[in-house]
């Protein structure tokens, strides 16, 4: 009855879309997902296994990942990340990354946010270690609504 | 305490590398792996004009940690992560055990390589002997080794990853401390080897912790919390009377506390707890974080600083081969 009703699915490509304004990896030891859930927000994970679809955004969001590998950085950005930035359309929408780690691993602490926000050009707003304190989930929080609030109002000036 | 009669895998089977149940064991496995190393590799000797600069104190605090820190690597590695073996979910898993098990006999053996650079054969009997006598260091020990004689396999986890990722940190201080005044800096390049060696055995041994926890009854997984957080506080103490005993004599003690609580937290975290100490107590010294990570700093959070220098995302041409760094 309505236009709305009459419009096509979106979900017509393939992979799943997602509108949330954070999205991230975690693998099945889940602490990246614990800490995300702990922010209490709309968010999208990524495929755990890179055989899978990935996802494709549709608005602006900000990236958690922790960081693989130890030596040297080799394969630091987990091969499901790399799956989902290697479509354009979500690069043209990445704002920003958070990166997990444990400062363990010495000079490749959060490398895979470093490495991100070099490749696509946006800041690495944060690091926190394995599944995040209370603390880092205040800060993140808060961080992350200011962070969204002056880039919609400097998008409004522009 | 001697086990009553040796316990063994109890049945074995030809393990598959092609076919695997849990990706985590040969992520973790390739991890090890790549990450091998052998104190050999580590030109100690630099150090000697470096260690004559401490005064015998400074000298006789270090032997010290290091004779401590040798006994949990060797109670680690014929004992901990051996005892783990029986109670493995895949064969894979049991392979990683025994990575596990020769990495941290590499470790103890590499103190042995800094004390037979630096010191004297009669100062490293000394050493050995204070690490016999000593009630605190001897207690941490046998807390952990009770449990891996004991007869529940979660709990043995526990106490393994209560080891591999809070018990090594009052020894751990003390090499971050010399780097940071840029004394010793060979013998903290060993040290942060094993310290990265440590966090990927703490976090595969939390994470196989977290796995036997699926489909147990809500009791038992109460039960197994209190349980790790009783062991917690027990270590805990004794950790702060061995910290006084080590570092009262140059006045670090307080600061060394504050590295076991952060990384209490980070133990627990590997368990899949929330952290325990609050942030005002986990202050570590920045110096101590930054010796052990260049990028722990505070000047990495973007959130706390002005905020106005971000970049909008452009899309750049990526590819996989661009990635795979």
């Amino acid at each position: 009855m309505s236009a709305v009703a009459a419009t096509p699915a979106v979900d017509r490509e393939t992979g799943r879309h997602t509108s949330s304004s954070l999205i991230y990896f975690s693998s099945i030891s889940e602490n990246t997902h614990r800490f995300v859930e702990k922010l209490a927000t709309d968010a999208a994970r990524l495929p755990v296994y890179t055989r899978d679809e990935t996802l494709l955004a549709l608005e602006p969001f900000v990236l958690v990942l922790p960081t693989y590998g130890g030596d040297s950085g080799h394969g630091a950005v987990p091969k499901q990340v790399i799956k989902f930035l290697n479509v354009p359309s979500n690069r043209e929408l990445i704002r920003g990354v958070i990166g997990a780690g444990n400062t363990n691993f010495g000079e490749t602490y959060c490398l895979a946010g470093d490495i991100i926000s070099v490749k696509c050009q946006v800041p690495h707003l944060y690091r926190f270690e394995l599944m995040g304190t209370s603390e880092d989930v205040d800060r993140v929080h808060e961080g992350l609504e200011e962070f969204w609030t002056r880039l919609s109002q400097k998008q409004a000036q522009q | 305490m001697t086990p009553e009669k040796l316990k063994l895998a109890s049945h074995v089977v030809a393990i598959n590398w092609n076919r695997i149940e849990d990706e985590k064991d040969v992520e973790v496995w390739n991890r090890l792996v790549n990450n091998f190393w052998l104190p050999e590799k580590v030109p100690l000797s630099n150090d000697i004009q470096s260690w004559a600069t401490l005064t015998p104190d400074e000298q006789l605090l270090t032997m010290r940690v290091f004779t401590g820190l040798t006994l949990l690597d060797t109670l680690q590695g014929t004992v901990g992560a051996v005892s783990l073996i029986p109670d493995a979910i895949t064969p894979h898993e049991e392979a990683v055990y025994t990575n596990i098990a020769f990495m941290e006999s590499v470790h103890a053996k590499s103190y042995s390589s800094i004390f037979s650079t630096l010191c004297s054969t009669k100062e490293i009997d000394e050493a050995f002997r204070w690490s016999v006598e000593n009630p605190n260091l001897q207690k941490k020990a046998q807390i952990i080794e009770s449990y891996y004689y004991g007869d529940d396999p979660l709990k043995r986890k526990i106490a393994s990853t209560l080891l591999e990722s809070f018990l090594f940190y009052s020894g751990f201080y003390l090499p971050m401390y010399w780097s940071s005044r840029a004394k010793l800096t060979n013998t903290a390049d060993l040290i942060r080897l094993i310290i990265r060696d440590e966090a990927v055995h703490g976090y595969y041994i939390g994470y196989k912790y977290q796995k036997g926890l699926e489909g147990l009854s809500e009791e038992r997984k109460a039960e197994l919390k209190d349980y790790t957080f009783e062991l917690m506080y027990e270590l805990y103490e004794n950790e702060v009377q061995y910290t006084h005993d080590l570092y009262d004599s140059v006045g670090l003690a307080e600061d060394v506390k504050k590295f076991l609580h952060y990384n209490a937290n980070k133990a627990l975290m590997n368990l899949g707890y929330e952290a325990m100490f609050p942030s005002a107590v986990t202050d570590v010294n920045p110096a101590i974080l930054s010796a052990l990570s260049p990028n722990a700093d505070e000047n990495h959070d973007f959130f706390s600083g002005s905020g106005s220098s971000y970049v909008i995302g452009k899309a750049v041409n990526t590819e996989d081969d661009d990635w795979d760094f």
